[in-house]
């Protein structure tokens, strides 16, 4: 049984998630942010879902389109706005940008600008885990629907299903990769399919539903832990275009909105009347509440000063490279 | 004092650092019982089982990527790729992961990573097994490349690497494994970035790495005889090039060779003589800068046509005498 303060915290968590997006949007439309941006609006229930089950002492690695993930693990957001702001006191210092939010250090292993990278990269860190006997630890890798058609997909399902690591595949299904639907990049778009020829087991739930991901990743954590690698196709949809120059050309209006009835805020709102653990004027204090410390994160980013440029070429390597050995 | 071979000096700095630090493991395709496809292994499954020296199915993006994860989480992985030609289809964890993953996450952590990559033509093996792609990488900041040409220098460049912090591709020549040579049996490294001369001369620098040294070498002693003095530097490492040691063996010979076995386009030796050309070493020039390299075709499979395509002595010869001219 999930007691209601998580069920609080996981809805504020996806409100931060929409408000963030909602506010990179803005300032990407006016041209005021340089690159791009992958927005998981809609999709919040799949990353905060997922996060939320997990133990800290726990692994992530995020998505192409990571930002929801990385707040859903708790990075902090004045140091992400800074980041896809490009300011010196953004997460990577600017480096790395809306693509490449990542806190290693503190076990997010961040987003990958390369669709499906991120799978060997995880059964690594699975296997590292396995090797420094850190019993009670779970790597969870997320990915997109498109992202299985990638051949590192296949590769790393077959090595850690070998190694029998304790690793949470989570598929993100928003549908779509760009504007691929599902039924027109697949031979068989029932994903679920395609780790059990690795001896996987998989299941499929509804994405949109913040206590049902929570529970099946709950559960899943503890089943890695002792038999291996374990699938969860999570369905949802991104309600915005794949970037920001994106025209949904080839989308209708009407599947759209179909799945914005379905919006995970939404119903994760309606849950929280049901069970009377808040108010009509509690879910509106939790939303401004959210709407306010991005507006702070906003402000954060932009009194934060750029790279000094002399500091442009630090990091490329750890220590001195050249040695007197 | 003691002699091994090039590839039982690989094998015991392997060996040493796997003895003192629990963190250091290999991994590859038939590193095993068989003891790697060149035997450098052999005997290491043996001391150290099968977890440490670990196998993998055929699967370099996966492995690849798995080692760069398990580097992320501080261990220290050696992976060997069969034939440096295969790191093609692993090209982007090495490319767009390895090296890019620490300048892009804000130099926050790093990918202690050493890829051992057999390399080189003369074994008859054509178009896909003989290649010298060292160049293919050295574009790449992020990475460390390492070539070295004796049993001595293998193993201290290869202790060097598996301390280093970054990212390494390690070149090793597949015709130099059966080469003997003197090697202390005490731990020892030897710098990265650091080139050395392997033989004084005064007429022409001759900037070489890998199997070649020993061509140059050999044409260096035939040479004498004509009274053509080379002076051959072993570059050891490509990236970070020690181009100081370049540069002023050129301002006293006046005369610059580049020795190498990848193709001529776009290989190293281009770098190598930009070096010079941007350097004060350009007014000391006395003729030309000559580049003896690997036609540009495809190793082919047949003897004399393999031989026909590669760098030999009497064609380094046949280019020194043409400097002298």
């Amino acid at each position: 049984m999930i007691e209601n303060e998580l069920i609080i915290e996981m809805y504020k968590r996806m409100w931060l998630i929409r408000k963030f997006e909602e506010k990179i949007n803005e300032y990407f439309s006016r041209g005021e942010i340089h690159g791009t941006c992958h927005l998981c609006i809609g999709e919040e229930a799949t990353a905060v879902g997922s996060i939320f089950a997990l133990k800290k002492s726990d692994y992530v690695h995020g998505t192409h389109r990571g930002h929801g993930q990385a707040i859903a693990f708790g990075t902090d957001v004045n140091s992400m706005m800074a980041e896809i702001f490009g300011k010196a006191t953004g997460l990577c210092k600017g480096k790395g940008g809306s693509m490449h939010i990542a806190d290693v250090e503190k076990r997010y292993l961040g987003s990958n600008g390369i669709l499906g990278a991120s799978m060997p990269i995880s059964v690594g860190a699975a296997l590292a885990l396995k090797k420094k006997k850190c019993e009670d630890t779970v790597v969870l890798c997320l990915f997109g629907d498109g992202s299985s058609n990638q051949g590192a997909f296949h590769e790393a399902m077959n090595l850690a299903a070998l190694w029998k690591l304790p690793l949470i595949f989570v598929c993100v299904n928003n549908l779509y990769g760009m504007s691929m639907s599902i039924d027109r990049s697949m031979s068989d778009p029932d994903l679920t399919k395609r780790s059990l020829p690795y001896g996987i087991r998989s299941i499929s739930i509804d994405g949109n539903d913040i206590m049902g991901v929570y529970e099946t990743v709950s559960e899943a954590r503890s089943y890695v832990l002792g038999n291996g690698p374990m699938l969860i196709v999570e369905n949802t949809y991104r309600h915005m275009g794949h970037a920001k120059m994106d025209a949904n050309r080839y989308r209708t209006k009407e599947e759209i909105n179909s799945w914005k009835q379905k919006d995970p805020i939404k119903r994760a709102g309606e849950l929280l009347l049901k069970i009377s653990a808040a108010s009509e004027q509690d879910l509106v204090q939790y939303e401004s509440d959210a709407a306010e410390r991005i507006e702070n994160a906003v402000r954060f980013a932009l009194e934060s000063p750029v790279l000094a440029i002399e500091k442009i070429a630090d990091d490329v390597f750890a220590g001195e490279v050249v040695s007197d050995a | 004092m003691r002699e091994l071979t090039y590839g039982q000096a690989i094998k015991e700095a392997m060996t040493l650092e796997m003895r003192q630090d629990e963190d250091v493991f290999l991994m590859g395709e038939d590193i095993g019982v068989y003891g790697g496809c060149f035997g450098v292994s052999l005997g290491m499954l043996e001391e150290f089982g099968p977890e440490r020296v670990l196998e993998t199915p055929i699967s370099e993006l996966g492995f690849v990527g798995a080692g760069i994860g398990s580097a992320l989480l501080k261990m220290r992985p050696i992976v060997e790729i069969m034939f440096s030609d295969f790191s093609t289809v692993c090209y982007d964890q090495i490319v767009n992961q390895a090296a890019k993953i620490r300048y892009m996450f804000g130099g926050k952590n790093s990918v202690p990573i050493v890829i051992r990559m057999p390399d080189g033509a003369g074994t008859g093996a054509a178009a896909q097994h003989s290649q010298s792609p060292e160049a293919w990488y050295t574009n790449v900041p992020g990475l460390i490349i390492i070539a070295p040409s004796t049993p001595y220098d293998a193993k201290g460049l290869l202790i060097s690497a598996i301390r280093n912090d970054n990212p390494v591709l390690f070149f090793e020549h597949k015709l130099l494994y059966g080469m003997k040579g003197e090697v202390p049996e005490e731990y020892y490294t030897l710098p990265i970035g650091k080139a050395d001369i392997k033989r004084e001369g005064s007429d022409i620098t001759v900037a070489t790495y890998g199997r070649m040294v020993h061509l140059c070498l050999s044409a260096a002693e035939e040479l004498l005889e004509e009274g053509i003095s080379l002076e051959v530097v072993d570059l050891r490492t490509l990236s970070p090039l020690d181009k100081r040691t370049i540069i002023e063996s050129v301002k006293k010979t006046g005369r610059l060779l580049i020795v190498h076995e990848a193709h001529k386009t776009g290989g190293f030796g281009g770098e190598i003589a930009a070096t010079v050309t941007e350097s004060e070493a350009f007014y000391y020039l006395d003729s030309p800068i000559e580049r003896c390299c690997s036609m540009d075709v495809p190793i082919p499979c047949s003897l004399e046509l393999e031989k026909n395509v590669l760098p030999t002595k009497e064609r380094i010869i046949a280019s020194a005498r043409g400097l002298m001219k």
